[in-house]
């Protein structure tokens, strides 16, 4: 054991190139994106010159857009959160009660406890996962039952009405500044505090190092433990605020709030280019699946296609995305093995 | 010094077969699968007495009906967890095949033809999972989250919000039926049948070992002369052809196709091969776990269920028991490895290098 060596791999040259593919692949998802956008314009005006249809087409996605987020952040380092949809719903139910139960209580104040609130439940899963050394998958197949659970057993057959919540907070789900939802300006800091860190900070590389070699990087000494434990942290608190905005946001709450939300988020992710083995991709790209995915729904009626045929779509997409991910890391392996045979 | 470091027991990373240092005894008893199976038997035990009408013939006949295609897909799904891979669109091929079968016994085909052609579509959409995994390469689990997608996008494009509910009442009638008075459905004889073959292929033929062998090392399977890609095509084009079947019974069972037929069933059978003894990473698993695990699941849900449990409290305990499961036998694991060496250091053998 003591005579493990690491062989010397072009790592800059290496990680420079694969980020180039990257940014290739969030290109070809915005186009993708574009292109339906303009499809579904050319057919129906309405879907971005009306007031509503400008409003929805931001609106829609934003609550994907940070569950995605957090999903994306997971992925990277090799693990999965199946849970983020129980969670969503529990703090989207939390939210609610908190209204009810004290009143008068400042809207912040129920931010900040509903994100608490994802991040603890965020935290038993990686703490399962990262002490029991259980694979995420199954960790978070579990708690996505027991969360789901949970809330069943708290709500029962209640449920919260836009009744039950104060005006101003339901405001935040409508409300709009220079014609931008709130929602969507929320979602837009989150996620560029996200790319930030993800691309310029040492937690944030940690996390692709993880992803790319988990052996590798606990033999570097990086904190592999720690930073497991944020990621699935991260990705609770940001369904927790999920959960907020799907209060503020549709007013009504029961049971069975954002149920199969973390196959759309998964699913959102994989489109955007962030490879389910861990080590590649971006917020940037998961973002932008999670708009693609949503915008779809709504443009195929336009386009003429009942929106039954909607989930058809979204599977042939993620197929799509992950076989020409395929294709480019392929063509890329022989470039580099061209360029070797070269030197 | 150098033959100390030869006997040095292998690095945790490297999963063994079998331990065959232990007597046979202990190897059959002490196993995950019989640990289940005993759980099991203690649930059977304390919901007979506890629970009234638990031991009813009709609770068994519902429990039996209620698991079987669960208890169908988990076969194949037990095979390809152990090479590794997953299978989560098995639950779409459940309701594409009952939306085939409604669709075209609706325009008018008989039931059987149109059976057969919906078993058919869930062997192609099998092999479209195969080929995307195997020849194209593609991690399983990204692949088969875009198949759930397409196969559950494709039954509910073609049926709408609409069911069809028009099938020869013999079918129907027959999915329901029992043997005697005994309230043992008939579709148990079916299943007992898929599952002799899929136990004599599994645990008693070449392609069996070689599907373990995948499980543990790719690279030493394919050196050892096991196909890799052509057994995980197989496997996914089995996995396709069982969740039609089940597809066929649940369309029968409730007499209607529709196309969210058995939505959110492919983690219900995943979280019970898991519980069965089954590792997400492979190579380990056998059948005999995953069956105790499935009904382990349904006979909890049943007693809760007749003991006027809320049916989603069954939910939390579903969970908790798959993350309690697994955490308990890494726990286990983690005890072991204390005792055998304090300071978290493997044991050197030191005997047999002196």
């Amino acid at each position: 054991m003591s005579t493990a060596t690491t062989t010397p791999t072009p790592t800059s040259n290496v990680t420079r190139r694969l980020s180039a593919i990257g940014k290739a692949r969030e290109l070809g998802i915005l186009l993708a994106l574009v292109i339906v956008v303009i499809a579904a314009t050319a057919a129906n005006p309405n879907f971005l010159f009306s007031a509503d249809g400008w409003r929805d087409l931001l609106l829609t996605p934003s609550i994907l857009v940070l569950v995605a987020v957090g999903q994306a952040i997971v992925l990277i380092t090799r693990n999965v959160d199946l849970s983020v949809g129980s969670v969503l719903g529990l703090t989207a139910y939390l939210t609610g009660r908190l209204f009810i139960d004290l009143p008068g209580i400042p809207i912040i104040a129920v931010f900040v406890i509903a994100i608490a609130f994802g991040g603890v439940l965020g935290l038993i899963n990686g703490a399962l996962v990262a002490f029991a050394k259980v694979p995420a998958m199954v960790i978070t197949l579990g708690t996505l039952y027991a969360y789901r659970g949970i809330n069943v057993l708290w709500t029962g057959s209640d449920r919260i009405n836009a009744s039950d919540l104060p005006k101003s907070f339901l405001a935040l789900g409508t409300e709009q500044f220079l014609t931008i939802p709130i929602l969507t300006i929320i979602a837009l800091v989150v996620l560029i505090i996200a790319g930030w860190y993800m691309k310029n900070t040492r937690g944030g590389r940690e996390f692709y190092a993880i992803g790319s070699d988990p052996a590798a990087a606990e033999l570097y000494g990086l904190r592999v433990t720690r930073r497991l434990l944020t990621a699935f942290v991260l990705s609770g608190a940001l369904a927790g605020l999920g959960g907020v905005l799907y209060a503020a946001r549709y007013g009504t709450i029961n049971s069975q709030a954002g149920s199969g939300w973390e196959l759309d988020a998964v699913g959102a992710a994989v489109i955007g280019g962030v490879a389910i083995v861990g080590g590649v991709g971006s917020v940037w790209g998961a973002a932008i699946g999670a708009v693609l995915l949503l915008t779809i729904n709504r443009a195929l009626p336009i386009l003429g296609i009942p929106d039954f045929w909607q989930r058809a779509v979204v599977g042939v997409l993620i197929i799509g995305a992950i076989v020409l991910d395929r294709v480019l890391a392929v063509r890329q392996k022989r470039k580099l093995i061209e360029a070797r045979d070269d030197s | 010094m150098s033959s100390i470091t030869q006997t040095t027991p292998a690095p945790a990373s490297v999963r063994q077969y079998r331990d065959y240092d232990q007597p046979l005894w202990k190897r059959v008893l002490l196993t995950r699968e019989m640990a289940i199976i005993a759980l099991l038997i203690v649930v059977v035990i304390v919901a007979s007495m506890t629970v009234r009408g638990f031991g009813q013939p009709i609770t068994l006949t519902y429990l039996i009906l209620d698991v079987t295609p669960i208890l169908l897909i988990a076969l194949p799904m037990t095979l390809i967890m152990i090479t590794g891979e997953i299978d989560l669109s098995v639950a779409s091929i459940v309701g594409l095949s009952s939306v085939i079968t409604g669709v075209l016994t609706h325009g008018g085909m008989p039931f059987e033809i149109a059976a057969l052609i919906a078993l058919l579509v869930g062997g192609v959409g099998g092999a479209i999972n195969g080929f995307l995994v195997t020849v194209v390469g593609l991690p399983s689990l990204a692949v088969t989250i875009g198949t759930l997608a397409l196969f559950r996008g494709l039954a509910v494009g073609l049926l709408g919000t609409t069911a069809v509910t028009d099938f020869p009442e013999f079918w129907t009638d027959l999915a329901k039926a029992k043997l005697g008075a005994t309230g043992i459905p008939l579709v148990i004889i079916p299943f007992l049948v898929l599952l002799a073959i899929f136990a004599v292929v599994l645990h008693f033929t070449p392609f069996g070992r070689g599907i373990y062998a995948i499980g543990l090392s790719k690279e030493t399977a394919a050196f050892s002369g096991v196909d890799v890609g052509r057994t995980k095509f197989i496997l996914f084009v089995l996995a396709g052809l069982v969740s039609a079947l089940a597809g066929i019974y649940y369309t029968l069972r409730f007499g209607s196709a529709r196309g969210d037929n058995a939505t959110g069933m492919e983690l219900q059978v995943i979280a019970a091969v898991v519980l069965g003894g089954v590792s997400v990473f492979g190579g380990r698993g056998a059948l005999h776990g995953v069956i105790a695990g499935v009904l382990l699941i349904g006979v909890l849900a049943s007693a809760l269920r007749l003991a006027n449990v809320t049916s989603d409290v069954i939910n939390i305990i579903t969970g908790a028991l798959l993350v309690i499961s697994v955490v308990s036998s890494s726990f286990l694991a983690w005890l072991r490895t204390r005792r055998q060496a304090p300071g978290g250091k493997p044991r050197v053998e030191v005997s047999t290098a002196g």
